[in-house]
């Protein structure tokens, strides 16, 4: 069994692979359609790249809206973590629920339901309604990063601080924030990457000023621009990359440096 | 070093405590004094309350009812950080992320010290366990033994009026366990600190206190020294808990202000003391007898002995290299006792279905209700 | 209890500290979640005249949507392809999630768990638009094809219809399968598995027996987790559907950004809700007695 199963996973991941194995070689192929045969190599788009005015602005207000949302989600992901993995309280489960609830939403559903409370509010749109929308979504990525985090810990260590003469308070920042920091650092990390990615609630909710997902949304519909489309594919699967890399990185060292056993993965 | 034992001062005083989780009436009316300098052990079975009564006296758990009193102070309102005890956890809970020396002057970080004299107390807490030199290694990386003695140079080290163990050495493997009460008790003795260990071995009890509170179902059934304890338990539940006992269906009446007579099935009549009676009441109240298995022995033939002899039949036998242990059935009883008997020359082991004659001892009967 | 003493500070009721925490992030949820969710029930009930919202309660919209075969028919694909997305993902996912559960070495199980992860980080709407680029009349797979010589004309029945919908979204939301499956698989004790070849079962009667049980509550997690979501798609069938391959949410958004008809956007979102949920209670109820049936 061993060996067809393997096959297959290999095959597997090739699909999995497949879409963005392409991006690199149309990104630096020096030719405007998108097929094969390959025309030769180009650093053109990459170039045209920095020339693009509306896309630089689009940058700047995802990475604006992602770091907020990093941050504010991460913030609710360790009040509710700690709640829930430390404090037995009536409703919890239903509380809880009600906080993961956006993990099986249809993003579609938060979308327009937001949108319509916006508008009859008389609010108008911009990134921060994009920032509260996107927080809505990312803090069950949040919580359920944090919760692995907390719920390793042993509830006798911060009872020790306290015995030995700290606070509540400071046995929290001296024990237990220390120990689930990487929990904190992949919990930002992936909270940035799912805001900066995030596309429909953006679309329903962004003002005049797009995300980098609904400016590239517009870029789709001219043909002429899907190799700059490529090239910037390029450059945000390798960012995606390096911070995954990074999250998985802190959540090992903290864990070696804990000496508990690896237990793998995210989610 | 004066020995602290004799002043006798109470340190810790608990006044009909009760502790009530939800519904579940965990602490029943509590009371005990425990002195100053002493080794005092809570035993009991699981669940019967002992980390809970810990607990309360660190003060992770408030009291439903009753008072508490450390050093003569009413502990209401101090909350955990502001007792003087400190505690050695069950799981240690050595800080992960911090190294030895750093996990051992944790508690020092709110005291005036300067930095010299934190790492002299800290070497000089290491050196106590026998860890000397080991302050930079980092704290995961610790064997289980290791990390109990870190754990407690990390309680000792802020000199607390009383040190409290939840099950210290119960993740230990048997040798090691061994090793550390030998040490724990050195230690407790050289620092002259009050120590409330909780145990649910009654061998660690018996070995390491000078007195032990032995619990079953939130209640103290009975608070006495090691020998007291096994020589005069209160209860049956108590007699049986420690060690082995048997147990014989008797009758006793008051024979005179000093002496009482019993009437125990297979083993006759015989008188006794009024200590034979530790539970205070009226000995016509009287159940039965209870008698320990090393209290009697099986006669060789052609052995005499002037202790009262008892008839039966060895039923089965367990071989322990050192002891034998016989399930003897005296004559007229329904259930068999266990007799244990030491293996020496000339003493060959009995075969099951051999007569045996029983020697036993009036003084070693215990009367229970 | 005439003499009952307060707490000590430290410990203020577990209960009280529990929802002092929780309080914020309740509160957010209760604002931006429940509070707009309500709005959008409430706004189904409405009704659209040109420019301006009517606010007596009418049924119109409802009526509308499930008596307009357009509607009907839009509701019915998106669960029909919801679906197949469903049972292909996790399908094809389960075989994944047991090889990297019993027979990747255990030191190297993570390093496959982040390499199936990784593309699911990175950017959606690039992915599902590669999709196309792959799928296209002049796509990678067709002028691989007809360079190879396998085929003399490009294949067209892989792009803009429901097929490419469903080969996009099984791409999208495989790990979001593989991880629950992996999760409940390597719960599983080794042992039971030795025990069940020890009392005489083979191979295939072992997994039958004893993993896919076992596995269930996995299975259930990921069907539920692809699912839901992929109904309410709107990039994947917008970029690769074609007119054919169209699904509600393309619908609910063009009632609210290009039709001005935010009622019947509501009453649409509320039906699909309404569709994923009854769903959801369905699987939940048949594992129940699945489950129960076996104990
Ligand atoms: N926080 C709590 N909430 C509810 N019940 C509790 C709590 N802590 C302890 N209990 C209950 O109180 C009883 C006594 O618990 P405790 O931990 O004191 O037992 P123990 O004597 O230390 O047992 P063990 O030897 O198993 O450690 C148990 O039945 C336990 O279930
Ligand atoms: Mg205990």
């Amino acid at each position: 069994m061993k060996r067809p199963l393997r096959v297959y996973a290999i095959l597997y991941l090739a699909f999995l692979y497949a879409p963005i194995a392409l991006l690199p070689v149309f990104a630096f192929n020096d030719g405007t359609v998108i097929a094969f045969p390959l025309r030769g190599f180009t650093w053109g788009w990459f170039e045209q790249l920095t020339e693009i005015p509306a896309l630089h602005a689009a940058v700047l207000n995802s990475l604006k809206i992602a770091v907020s949302t990093a941050i504010l989600a991460t913030c609710l992901g360790v009040l509710a973590a700690r709640a829930a993995t430390r404090f037995a309280f009536p409703g919890k489960k239903g509380v809880m629920g009600l906080i993961m609830l956006p993990l099986v939403l249809p993003e579609i559903i938060v979308a327009v339901s937001l949108l319509v409370v916006l508008l009859q509010l008389g609010l108008s749109l911009g990134a921060w309604t994009v920032i509260l929308g996107h927080v809505l979504i990312a803090t069950p990525f949040s919580i359920a990063i944090l919760n692995s985090a907390f719920q390793g810990l042993d509830l006798s260590l911060e009872e020790a601080a306290v015995d030995l003469g700290e606070t509540r308070l400071s046995s929290f920042r001296l024990v237990t924030l220390p120990l689930v920091m990487p929990g904190i650092i992949s919990s930002l990390l992936i909270a940035f990457t799912i805001s900066l990615d995030e596309f429909i609630i953006a679309f329903f909710l962004t003002g005049t000023e797009p995300t980098l997902p609904v400016y590239l949304w517009g870029q789709l519909r001219f043909p002429q621009r899907l190799p700059v489309i490529m090239a910037l594919g390029t450059l945000l699967v390798l960012a995606s990359v390096l911070l995954l890399a990074i999250a998985e990185y802190a959540r090992r060292r903290g864990a070696a440096r804990t000496g508990q056993k690896d237990a793998g993965g995210f989610l | 070093m004066k020995d602290t034992r004799a002043t006798a001062r109470p340190i810790i005083t608990l006044e009909a405590v009760e502790k009530y989780y939800g519904d579940y009436h965990a602490l029943r009316g509590i009371s005990a004094e425990i002195r100053q300098g002493e080794f005092f052990s809570l035993l009991g079975p699981s669940g019967c309350g002992k980390t809970t009564l810990l607990r309360t006296i660190a003060g992770f758990e408030d009291l439903s009812a009753g008072r508490l009193f450390i050093d003569g102070q009413d502990m209401a309102g101090v909350p955990a950080n502001k007792r003087p005890t400190n505690m050695v956890f069950q799981s240690y809970a050595i800080f992960p992320h911090l190294s030895v020396a750093e996990n051992v002057g944790f508690g020092l970080r709110r005291t005036r010290l300067s930095k010299t004299d934190k790492a002299a107390r800290v070497e000089a807490a290491l050196a106590m366990v026998g860890l000397s030199g080991y302050g930079g290694r980092a704290a995961h990386a610790l064997s289980g033994g290791q990390r109990q003695r870190v754990a407690l140079a990390r309680a000792l080290i802020l000199e607390p009026t009383v040190l409290l163990l939840d099950e210290p050495l119960s993740a230990l493997d048997k040798k090691m366990r061994d090793q550390m009460q030998g040490e724990l008790r050195r230690l407790q003795r050289q620092v002259g600190i009050t120590f409330i260990l909780v145990t649910h071995d009654q061998e660690e009890a018996l070995i390491m206190s000078d007195r032990i509170a032995v619990m079953f179902e939130g209640q103290i059934a009975q608070l006495d020294t090691p020998q007291m304890l096994y020589r005069r338990p209160v209860s049956r539940k108590v007699g049986e808990f420690i060690g082995v006992m048997n147990f014989l269906p008797a009758r006793a009446t008051v024979a005179d202000e000093t002496h009482i007579e019993v009437e125990a099935a297979g083993l006759g009549r015989a008188v006794i003391g009024p200590d034979q009676l530790p539970g205070g009441w009226h000995p016509g109240q009287t159940q039965s007898v209870g008698i320990r298995p090393e209290t009697m022995s099986i006669l060789y033939p052609g052995e005499t002995t002037d202790r009262r002899v008892a008839t039966g039949v060895v039923e089965d036998l367990s071989y322990y290299g050192d002891m034998t242990y016989y399930e003897v059935r005296l004559d007229g009883v329904e259930r068999p006792m266990t007799i244990s008997m030491k293996n020496l020359v000339g003493r060959p082991v009995l075969e099951r279905g051999t007569e045996a004659r029983v020697a036993w001892d009036a003084r070693s009967l215990v009367l229970f209700a | 209890m005439s003499d009952r003493i307060r707490g000590p500070r430290i410990g203020r009721s577990e209960a009280a500290q529990g929802y002092l925490l929780v309080a914020t992030p309740l509160a957010y949820a209760l604002l931006l979640l429940a509070v707009p969710l309500g709005a959008i029930v409430l706004f189904s009930f409405w009704s659209q005249d040109y420019l301006t919202i009517d606010t007596t309660l009418t049924l119109k919209n409802y009526r509308e949507a499930l008596s307009d075969p357009l509607y009907r028919q839009l509701l019915l694909r998106s669960l029909m392809i919801s679906a197949a997305v469903t049972a292909a993902t996790v399908l094809t996912a389960f075989p994944i999630a047991y090889y990297v559960s019993f027979y990747v070495p255990p030191e190297r199980k993570a390093m496959w768990i982040f390499l199936i992860t990784i593309p699911f980080w990175t950017s959606y709407l690039i992915r599902v638009f590669l999709w196309k680029v792959i799928l296209g009349y002049n796509g990678v797979f067709n002028t691989t094809l007809l360079g190879l010589g396998i085929i003399d004309e490009p294949l067209t029945f892989i792009l803009y219809n429901a097929n490419a919908v469903v080969i996009t979204l099984a791409h999208a939301y495989a790990p979001f399968a593989i991880l629950p499956i992996f999760v409940a698989l390597e719960k599983i004790d080794r042992s039971l598995h030795e025990a069940s070849r020890d009392l005489g079962e083979g191979y295939l009667s072992t997994f039958w027996r004893v993993t896919l049980p076992l596995a269930m509550p996995g299975v259930v997690a990921a069907v539920l987790i692809v699912f839901i979501p992929t109904i309410g798609d709107y990039v994947t069938p917008m970029l690769v559907g074609g007119p054919d391959g169209r699904m509600i949410a393309n619908m609910i958004q063009t009632q609210f950004l290009r039709l001005n008809n935010a009622p019947m956007g509501a009453a649409l979102a509320v039906l699909t809700m309404a569709m994923v949920s009854a769903v959801a209670l369905v699987f939940v109820f048949l594992n129940r007695r699945f489950l129960r049936g076996r104990q």
